[in-house]
């Protein structure tokens, strides 16, 4: 019997991201000190589609994530190979501006971080060490503008001035990715950002992130599948630093093609 | 290590394997109707036909059984990949052997009709084709539980026989009309019963595909189809 179906969506192609291509990695390998945490890892991520990496602890995905905006430069002993480029341009070129290019690509942390300063200069911080307002009206406009996005405008309208820190943690992470957004990236990259939250600051966060696709590259990182399967419009599986499977997240989440996937995301994983 | 590997999670497994019974406890009680619908019809046994129906409510309230696990197991245990895919065929599965159940409910509801109309032709054809849709849906259950799609493949290969059969009774009987019309009411419900044990065969068949499609996430192809008797006159 042959196994044809021409209703199956076809395999996606293996690391294609189309058109709308804005990273691109190649044979990424991360060391920390002797350790190999990231196996010759190649990807395309693009600006149409939510892309989520999953993948049990220690596979990987955030020490990847992290290279995609030279995070793991701040950590001793890490060192990269491979080459990762953003519009085709190499991130890791000594001409690189650092500064810049965490400008270009926001990240967002597990544990919502807002600065302990008010909620307004949490989100204007970042345009006014990058020179992006120039006068009060301006950067209102930028605070607003960036609130709305992160749906938390209505709820913190009328108390800018108070403290970031007092707001609760699902409005902290929504002012994080406000922060984020506030500086006008290109890319956001999220590491398990709802993981700290309860369900319905979770379903806020999601909804947020659907609400920004197609704007932003989105890359989250999650250890909820529920979650990658919810947001995301494609999955990259990693385990023990290898991309294992990379395609369509229904693709992934209903009919996987290596049996490791499977496994993993069946819950058969170890 | 997969398929048949352990989840993390014992109690999935254990749901699973529960659906999984239900499921071949339908099988079981589908085939049994089958098999006692055409014995009773055999051997004229009124009585026993009048079983056949009555037991079809079970049939019923199984299905509603499966039903209510399916949407249990994914409310509760969100399955993922061949389980969402097994979960689904389940669901689906339970509706197409309580069809079948019906089926056999029909043809046990005809015996009384047959019995009043004297003697006629033997017809050694019927149980013939009768024991192997009831082989067929006895082996379809057997590669659902087992998740074997090889087993699955070979029940649709077995469909083309059950085809050819329904089409030699067809012409035989209507043959029969033809020169004697005293036998048209009696092989009008003859007719019957050969249709309702090809819809057996038709629906063991979709069962197979389902099983296929669970196991492998792939589809079976178009099998190959015997002649239509409607096609042909």
């Amino acid at each position: 019997m042959t196994q044809v179906n021409p209703l199956q969506t076809p395999p996606a192609p293996d690391h294609a991201a189309g058109d709308d291509l804005k990273i691109r990695a190649k044979g990424v390998n991360v060391f920390y000190g002797d350790k190999q945490a990231v196996k010759d890892v190649s990807l395309d991520i693009g600006t149409e589609h939510v892309t989520a990496f999953i993948g049990p602890s220690g596979c990987g995905k955030s020490t990847f994530l992290r290279t995609l905006n030279r995070m793991n430069d701040t950590i001793a002993g890490a060192r990269i190979e491979g080459r990762i480029e953003l519009d085709g341009e190499d991130i890791y070129a000594p001409a690189m501006d650092v500064v810049q290019l965490r400008a270009r690509v926001g990240m967002v942390f597990q544990k919502p971080n807002p600065f302990p300063k008010s909620i307004y200069d949490n989100v204007a911080y970042g345009p006014r060490i990058h020179g992006l307002a120039r006068g009060k009206a301006p950067l209102d406009e930028i605070v607003e503008k960036s609130l709305r996005r992160a749906g938390l405008w209505d709820e913190v309208k009328d108390r800018l001035s108070e403290s970031g820190t007092a707001l609760s943690g699902g409005q902290q992470q929504r002012l994080c990715i406000a922060r984020a957004i506030a500086v006008d990236p290109e890319v956001i990259l999220m590491d398990e950002p709802a993981s700290a939250l309860d369900p319905i600051a979770t379903a806020k966060i999601e909804e947020l992130i659907h609400e920004l696709r197609g704007r932003y590259a989105i890359v989250i990182v999650t250890h909820n599948m529920q979650q990658a399967a919810r947001v995301s419009q494609r999955t990259a599986f990693f385990h023990l630093g290898e991309l294992v499977e990379y395609g369509g997240t229904s693709q992934i989440f209903t009919n996987p093609r290596v049996p490791r996937t499977q496994d993993y995301i069946t819950g058969r994983y170890g | 290590m997969h398929p048949g590997s352990a989840h993390t999670v014992k109690a999935f497994d254990e749901d699973l394997n529960q659906l999984r019974g239900v499921i071949s406890e339908m099988g079981g009680l589908a085939e049994q109707a089958i098999r006692e619908a055409m014995r009773s019809l055999a051997q004229r046994d009124l009585e026993a036909a009048r079983r056949v129906v009555e037991e079809d409510a079970r049939l019923d309230a199984l299905e509603a059984e499966a039903e209510r696990q399916v949407v249990q197991l994914i409310a509760l245990r969100a399955p993922m990949a061949d389980d969402l895919r097994e979960a689904i065929a389940a669901l689906k599965i339970a509706g197409v052997v309580e069809r079948i159940g019906d089926y056999a409910k029909n043809i046990a509801k005809r015996v009384p009709a047959l019995e009043r109309g004297g003697s006629t032709e033997p017809l050694s054809l019927l149980p013939e084709m009768a024991r192997i849709t009831t082989e067929m849906v006895h082996d379809v259950l057997d590669a659902f539980v087992e998740r074997d799609k090889d087993k699955a493949a070979r029940v649709c290969e077995r469909d083309r026989a059950v085809d050819d059969f329904y089409n030699s009774i067809f012409r035989a009987l209507l043959t029969f009309m033809m020169e004697d019309p005293q036998s048209i009411t009696r092989s009008t419900h003859l007719l019957f019963v050969a249709k309702n044990l090809e819809r057996i065969g038709d629906h063991a068949t979709n069962i197979a595909e389902m099983v296929y499609f669970a196991a492998t996430g792939d589809r079976l192809t178009e099998r190959p189809r015997g002649n239509d008797p409607v096609a042909s006159q």
